[in-house]
């Protein structure tokens, strides 16, 4: 047995009136990357918690190097060598990648007391350096992309000389070439002999990274597994504790005749000359590299933003549409990527949250009819089974998954032709999942228009009928997704010169 | 949830009563002229414009915006239609009203566009407005006033009388609290505006026009301070340049008070009526039982606070326990 940088046993936390860990253990070798996985509300984060200081177990122990230690608080973490790294950055954005590195235990001259931003900026420089990062460490924060600010959370722990690193859905925000040196960066912490807990619900980046995997569910520890002896079915298993047959049941359904077009569209900066179509029951992926311009081309196509020039036609008819309101009235809806910035109204029920769009049709003469909302959004939330106890649930009260599903009840409650999806499924759990994919499965039939942005390759590859590939705010490549593969949507994916 | 969330919300309405009942008992005990029908109709009354202000108020303040020009748009509003009335006397009332309603609501539009189309900050463009509509007092009265004598019977009759022995400003306040009670519960618009200071981002998401709306809610509270600025000059028999000179602040005071968060989107009719009779009752309450005039401000900024913190930590409980529903 080898030795342990760091062990949990028996761990039990609980808040008032749910038991959030129940006995759970997790244990860490020194230079291994342990990925962590399980649903959402298996306990993941609070494990995180604990082991970070935020929380204090109710009972178990925890040990480092073989020692018994009590974590009162971060700061105590942080003298263990111990550092988070969270799913959506925690950094000052106006603040430089120097300061944001340091913070908290800047350089100061011992005469003067001033900060020695020279030298701090020139060791900014160096931790980027081992990180093969290769932006100004003086730049602000805010004005890096999500990836790069994720290289300045990972030197911000390695400036803390921490042994332990804990990265929570690290990968969630990147696109596949970003997870990539982010893969590399990860080994590059390993070999340096730092312990690397990795939580995610990429199986790509489990079995690319992580040499162990310890699952958990409702809140148990259900086991630990070294990755070369448990397939990627078993893990599934273990997750969900029953058995998923198909990841992507991608249903045949009848495409129609074309719906919605969209010809040489563009706007200054973002994209230039997008032209595609959709057909009805049809699947479109967009997919790229994150900043290729998918999102922005939706935004346009909404009236979030406008177009400089291009046509949008809808069934035949060409529209003018210069506000999400009006593509609401056309029948175009849009589920944002950012569903809780974006989506929902957190401390709302259910009910005033799905109709909020389409309120139009809720009233008369300016007079809402709650019961009618209500027996709307009760209906559509069973039809998209949500588990939520009633109508009047807070959206705040809702797992991800199931938030994503409200979001979908939205555009449902409205008459939709088309539905674009930005990235339906990131963030949400297993079986969330393939719940939203059945949703799709379900709207295709239904003879909606559907059009997924994803980054997600097995997504986009299951899921869909024909594939966008966008480069560079253009359209790189179209491709029917029969006969398609990985390989091919990356070629057209990267940028020349560079294979993937 | 829904049950958790609505009974911390209605406990906190339940303090303020409860806050209520024990400051008129204990005013009643050191003097018993408090709960008289005539004291209770002063109360009132003189409670009646910071009411009708503090309706426009909670409508902006739940867009997640603030106005701090409404007591110089009183004071533009009052003197203007003093002005009126002293040059033509046979006007009508009514005319008078609409009159101030009209001067109120042209500043509400400009601010609003101010704030809607051009975006700028709502403190900066009201603070911006506050000190326009001030000066432009001085300027239309020349920094003179208009006294009693000067006004119509029927112009000062638009405070002093009353039907049933419930005075005019009463009966408006009432009115206007239950319009306003199911324009915000029960229409679309209603629903919009909260939707708007809940979260800007969803709602122009979700198609809804949230610029129009921001310029509705400044609009309409420009109207209601118009209406409030005759009240207040008919009620005082006199229009001055310097006229509810920092009365926005009361307002807020009351609004806040009455449980609407800053913050935005959150906020209900009946919390706000309860804000504003205890801010009503500790302005009547306190010379009454001989608090000294140096402490009666200190005392109601006391209270105030008190109330927020209250507030704040009503929504912290129930926001942890919506979280530790999630976190799990």
């Amino acid at each position: 047995m080898a030795e342990r940088i760091l062990e949990l046993t028996h761990i039990t936390k609980t808040f008032p009136g749910v038991r959030a860990l129940d006995d759970v253990h997790f244990d860490l070798i020194p230079g291994e990357i342990h990925a962590l996985i399980g649903e959402n509300g298996a306990g993941k984060s609070t494990l995180i918690k604990v082991i970070t200081g935020v929380y204090q177990p109710d009972a178990g122990e925890i040990t480092i190097d073989g020692r018994a230690v009590q974590i009162h608080g971060p700061s105590d973490s942080q003298r263990l060598g111990i550092a988070a790294i969270y799913q959506h950055v925690t950094c000052y954005p106006d603040l430089s990648v120097t300061e944001n590195i340091f913070i908290g235990h800047e350089k100061i001259h011992s005469l003067t007391r001033k900060i020695d931003w020279r030298d701090l900026h020139e060791r900014a420089g160096e931790l980027l350096g081992q990180l093969d990062a290769d932006f100004d460490p003086r730049a602000t924060m805010g004005s890096l992309s999500v990836a790069q600010q994720q290289i300045v959370e990972i030197a911000k722990a390695l400036s803390a000389n921490a042994r332990i690193i804990i990265m929570d859905e690290p990968t969630a925000p990147l696109t596949a070439r970003e997870s990539e040196d982010l893969y590399r960066i990860t080994e590059g912490l390993r070999d340096k002999g730092v312990s690397i807990i990795f939580i995610s619900h990429r199986m790509e980046d489990m079995y690319r990274l992580a040499s162990r995997v310890t699952v958990f569910r409702d809140s148990r520890y259900v086991g630990t597994w070294r990755l070369d002896e448990i397939t990627r079915e078993q893990v599934i298993t273990h997750m969900v504790g029953r058995e998923i047959t198909q990841f992507f049941p991608k249903r045949k359904v009848t495409i129609g005749e074309e719906i919605f077009r969209v010809e040489g569209l563009s706007r200054t900066g973002y994209f230039k000359d997008v032209s595609f179509s959709v057909r009805r029951g049809e699947i479109l992926a967009m997919t790229g590299l994150i900043g290729a311009g998918r999102t922005e081309v939706c935004e346009a196509i909404y009236g979030v933003t406008r177009a400089d020039s291009g046509r949008v036609f809808l069934e035949g008819e060409e529209l003018h549409i210069g506000s999400p309101a009006q593509a609401i009235q056309k029948g175009i809806g849009y589920l944002p990527e950012d569903r809780l910035r974006q989506g929902l109204v957190l401390d709302w029920d259910l009910a005033k949250n799905v109709t909020l769009p389409t309120l139009e049709t809720f009233a008369t003469m300016g007079w809402l009819h709650p019961v009618r909302e209500r027996a709307v959004t009760k209906e559509l939330a069973e039809k998209l089974q949500v588990r939520a106890g009633s109508v009047f649930d807070l959206a705040s009260t809702l797992s991800g998954g199931n938030q994503q599903k409200i979001i979908v009840a939205k555009l449902l409650a409205g008459k939709m032709k088309v539905i674009i999806l930005d990235e339906p499924t990131k963030g949400v759990d297993v079986g969330a999942k393939t719940a939203i994919f059945s949703i799709m499965n379900d709207l295709a039939e239904a003879g909606y228009g559907i059009i997924m942005i994803s980054s997600e390759m097995p997504e986009v590859l299951g899921m869909s009928d024909r594939i966008v590939v966008m480069r560079d705010g253009r359209v790189a490549a179209t491709m029917d997704t029969a006969g398609s593969s990985q390989e091919k949507i990356l070629r057209a994916a990267m940028p020349e010169g560079v294979t993937a | 949830m829904k049950r958790t969330a609505t009974a911390s919300e209605s406990f906190r309405e339940l303090g303020l009563l409860v806050f209520i009942v024990i400051i008129c008992v204990a005013v009643q005990l050191r003097n018993p002229a408090f709960l008289t029908l005539s004291n209770i109709g002063d109360l009132l009354t003189n409670t009646a414009i910071l009411s009708i202000l503090s309706v426009g108020m909670m409508m902006v303040i739940l867009t997640r915006g603030i106005d701090l020009s409404v007591g110089a748009t009183i004071a533009l509003a009052g003197m203007v239609s003093a002005l009126t009335v002293n040059s033509f006397r046979a006007i009508s009332p009514l005319v008078s009203v609409l009159e101030g309603m009209a001067v109120g609501t042209v500043a509400g539009v400009l601010i609003g566009i101010l704030i809607a189309r051009f975006n700028v900050l709502p403190i900066i463009a009201t603070l911006g407005f506050m000190n326009v509509l001030r000066g432009l007092t001085y300027v239309v009265s020349k920094g003179a006033w208009v006294s009693a004598y000067q006004m119509s019977d029927g112009f000062k009759g638009i405070a002093t009388g009353g039907v049933a022995g419930i005075s005019t400003p009463i009966i408006i306040a009432v009115v206007i609290n239950l319009a306003f009670f199911y324009f915000i519960n029960h229409m679309k618009t209603g629903r919009q505006i909260y939707a708007v200071g809940s979260n800007p981002e969803a709602a122009d998401i979700s198609g809804i026009p949230r610029r129009r709306i921001i310029l509705l809610v400044y609009t309409i509270q420009g109207a209601l301070a118009g209406l409030g600025g005759v009240i207040w000059v008919a009620k005082f028999a006199s229009a001055q340049s310097d006229t509810a000179m920092g009365f926005e602040l009361s307002v807020i005071a009351a609004t806040v008070l009455g449980g609407v968060s800053i913050a935005g989107g959150s906020g209900k009719v009946s919390g706000l009526i309860l804000g504003t009779i205890l801010f009503g009752i500790l302005n009547n309450a306190l010379p009454l039982i001989n608090v000294s005039p140096f402490w009666q401000q200190a005392i109601q900024g006391v209270v105030i606070l008190a109330a927020v913190l209250v507030n704040v930590m009503v929504k912290r409980n129930s926001q942890r326990f919506a979280l530790r529903r999630r976190a799990i």
